[in-house]
């Protein structure tokens, strides 16, 4: 008997994993870098108690979506991983240096400007980091074997720069999203108006890396622009641009919702413009999911907990955002 | 001088790992402590295991978000500077780290909220539930660590297809030959290492007289618990040496420095190893004393360094001090507790102004040994990342340079000298306000969720409001 093929199954799952926490720590990384543009002390508050208490559950899906590569697609974390060593170390101290901060800036009240423009740097250079290893994972890498042989320094190209500064924008915009949601007054407008910029910034890194992308990688243009595909896949830029419409018109109007799950809408929508560009592909040019994947023992060992785990946090996750739904107030904080 | 990327990313591992196994070290028995003090108040309703059990919690909330924040990083080394060993290691390893970090998702999700958090919402048993089941996913998440480092030093229950490492039997693999010593060496040394924590920060209470009542109880509970674990750990030890005597032969010799095997082998006592004489320069050793604890007879036959090719010898020095160190340690602490033991038969413990700020002294006993331990067992591998199997040599990152890795290892450097002294000054900043200062607020400004719980309580007396 043919046993059951799990690549599918771990294919989906790290797909899910990855975009959870793009979504969900995009928006609190975001939220972090608005917080430095915070017009007073009172609104600091309220915006930390925003996230106060989602955040550090958001960044352990880092854990799960680094592990779920490492388990399902070994040698593609064997590649990736030291071929983007720079960024990964930028954002893992930045990741650790915004998680304290966050902690002590309550504790260490002396000291307390220091760790809130601390907890605005991690949150910026996490973000950076992170689409600095998009980019550089769009690019490809130089492999031999079941190597990168390239040098530590390859993926910070003008490419992958450009989608590190995409992705700050992009996650400003998530944050800005958040804080229209979870504030109201004064600080809404703000949220507002920063809301816009990021927009326009967040636009104009989907607009370029979408064309750069194609440009610089026959492959992808070829799958994109030839008869039949374009006519199939219209549909992808035609959804971006009527969702981009939507979050400026949500950022204008008083809806408070709309512009988040929009511009969250933008995200899925980038998510799969780079899957169909990069299908089947788990280290572009070299390895696909299946020539990837671990074997079926180890794939099966994991997902028998996986499966029983993995439903309990989602409900666990979906429950907390739902006891937390709401105004944050001054006077009746998370502190 | 040529950079070695090989050495460095050692370095770099040993630096990030040293730091964060010292808050697993103290978290581990703390958590089982909080559940202890929850049962002991759920049963007799005695004031100072509620007040006890709030103030380790604020210092646990601490140490906690540390080793979390620490932790990310310990997964990405192995893809940033150990490259080709995650890919011929990890279709065996990685589904135990994977189910670490599940596990402690799950414990950190569903339980630590309502400990931290809950205790005015929910009865005074599910909060003991709670207290359990944290202490219990502590556990858990050292179960599979610890499952993991076992296998890399006593591999079982794989298969080699092209240089990589495949699964044939996953109980083999997570129960290896190693593991349950391990596992209980290891544990035990954490709930000792937390237990001195506990007695210093009794001393300290005591001695400045704030809280009398907390610092009494804690200085008890701790000596008590220490009276059977810092013996039974030491039994734990030896049975760990044996099981390393038998699975790993060359760490053993260099454990003992023990260069010429044979029948009715020394103990060296101390001395200085000479890798490259093949001798120890001005040691003091014990005829036939090694056959006897390690044989358990005379004349016992045992492994020496010189039966096994030099590459293929631990770097001796390092492994032969670090055990004396952490045997030295077990020996000190030993000898706390008996002092501790015998003014507590004297009624005399609260009242000796030396023992107890000796007991402050001793605080950072049990983490010395902690990585003084971890040296002697991950330093005794070498030079192998897969003990036997796989060389640490062949397991670096093939793209990376000597002038990289001194990079990155330079700046974990600095982030990690920053961030630990602050969490320490911040931990003794509530060790100084004492147990019985006010709980209200603090918790939850530490920025980690309010229960769900209550939330919801207040949402639905909102609602009815």
């Amino acid at each position: 008997m043919q046993p059951l093929d799990l690549v599918p199954i771990w294919t989906g799952i790290l797909a899910i994993g990855v975009f959870l926490y793009v979504a969900l720590d995009g928006f609190d990384l975001g939220v972090g870098m608005l917080y430095n543009f915070a017009p007073d002390r009172d609104a600091r508050g309220l915006i930390m108690n925003s996230i106060a208490p989602i955040w550090d559950g958001n960044e352990t899906w880092l854990i799960l979506g680094g592990m779920g590569l490492l388990a399902a697609f070994p040698v593609a974390f064997a590649i990736i991983i030291p071929a983007v060593y720079f960024p990964i170390l930028l954002m893992l101290l930045a990741l650790i240096f915004r998680g304290l901060s966050f902690e002590f800036r309550y504790r260490d009240a002396e000291h307390r400007t220091f760790w809130d423009h601390g907890f605005a740097a991690g949150s910026t250079l996490a973000a950076f980091a992170q689409g600095v290893v998009l980019g550089a994972f769009i690019q490809g890498f130089n492999v031999q074997g079941r190597q990168f042989v390239g040098s530590s320094f390859d993926c910070f190209t003008p490419f992958s720069v450009f989608a590190g500064i995409a992705l700050v924008f992009g996650y400003a915009l998530l944050g800005s999203g958040w804080l229209i949601i979870k504030t109201e007054g004064a600080l809404q407008d703000w949220a507002r108006a920063l809301g816009r910029r990021c927009l326009i910034g967040t636009v104009l890194g989907i607009g370029i890396v979408s064309l750069w992308t194609p440009y610089a990688n026959a492959g992808i243009a070829a799958r994109w622009f030839s008869f039949p595909n374009i006519v199939y896949l219209a549909p992808v830029p035609l959804i971006t641009a009527g969702l981009i419409w939507y979050v400026w018109r949500s950022l204008n109007d008083r809806s408070e919702y709309a512009a988040f799950f929009a511009s969250l809408g933008l995200f899925v929508m980038s998510y799969i413009g780079i899957a169909i560009s990069l299908w089947p592909m788990i280290v572009p040019g070299h390895f696909t999911l299946d020539q990837a994947a671990a074997s079926p023992s180890t794939q099966a060992f994991l997902l028998i907990g996986t499966l029983f785990l993995l439903p309990v946090i989602l409900t666990y996750t979906a429950w907390s955002y739902w006891v937390f739904r709401g105004k944050v107030r001054s006077d009746i904080g998370y502190h | 001088m040529q950079l070695d990327p090989e050495l460095l990313s050692r370095l770099q591992f040993a630096w990030v790992v040293g730091w964060h196994i010292l808050l697993p070290a103290f978290t581990v028995g703390l958590a089982s402590f909080i559940a202890f003090l929850e049962g002991a108040y759920t049963l007799t309703k005695r004031p100072v295991f509620l007040n006890l059990s709030q103030f380790w919690l604020r210092i646990f909330a601490i140490s906690f978000g540390m080793g979390v924040v620490t932790g990310i990083v310990m997964p990405f080394q192995f893809g940033t500077n150990w490259s080709r060993f995650s890919d011929a290691a990890s279709n065996v390893i990685s589904p135990l780290l994977a189910y670490e970090g599940l596990t402690a998702f799950f414990l950190e999700a569903s339980f630590l909220g309502v400990l931290l958090f809950g205790r005015k919402l929910v009865p005074p048993f599910m909060h003991f539930f709670a207290a359990i089941m944290v202490a219990g996913g502590t556990l858990l998440s050292a179960f599979w660590i610890l499952a993991t480092n076992s296998w890399m030093q006593t591999p079982v229950g794989y298969e080699v297809v092209d240089g990589r490492y495949f699964p044939k039997d996953w109980f083999e693999i997570v129960f290896s030959p190693s593991f349950p010593f391990r596992f209980a060496h290891t544990v035990s040394a954490f709930y000792v290492t937390t237990a001195f924590v506990v007695l210093g920060v009794g001393a300290y209470t005591m001695r400045r007289g704030q809280s009398p009542a907390e610092g009494r109880t804690m200085m008890r509970l701790a000596l008590c618990f220490l009276a059977i674990f810092v013996p039974l750990q030491i039994v734990l030890g030896d049975a760990h040496g044996l099981n390393t005597l038998e699975h790993q032969p060359a760490k053993l010799a260099a454990i003992e420095g023990l260069w010429d095997g044979g029948q009715g082998v020394p103990a060296s006592i101390i001395g200085w190893p000479d890798q490259s004489a093949e001798r120890n320069l001005d040691e003091i050793a014990i005829p036939k004393l090694g056959s006897l604890y390690l044989t358990h007879s005379w004349n016992g036959a045992v492994k020496g360094l010189k039966d096994f090719p030099a590459d293929q010898r631990p770097p001796v020095a390092i492994v032969y001090f670090a055990f004396r160190i952490m045997v030295g340690i077990g020996l000190a602490m030993l000898g706390m507790v008996a002092l501790g033991l015998f003014l507590l038969a004297r009624k005399r413990l609260d009242q000796t102004q030396w023992y107890l700020r000796l007991c402050e002294f001793t605080i950072c006993l049990g983490f010395l040994a902690v990585i003084a331990g971890w040296t002697t067992t991950e330093v005794g591998r070498q030079p192998w990342t897969i003990y036997g199997l796989m060389r640490t040599a062949d397991s670096v990152s093939p793209s990376l340079t000597g002038a990289n890795v001194l990079l990155s290892l330079l700046l974990y450097v600095v982030v990690y000298l920053v961030i630990y002294p602050v969490g320490v000054s911040v931990m003794f900043g509530i060790v100084r306000r004492g147990p019985s200062a006010s709980d209200e607020a603090p918790l939850i400004a530490s920025g980690h969720p309010k229960s769900p719980i209550e939330a919801a309580l207040a949402a639905s007396r909102e609602g009815a409001g």
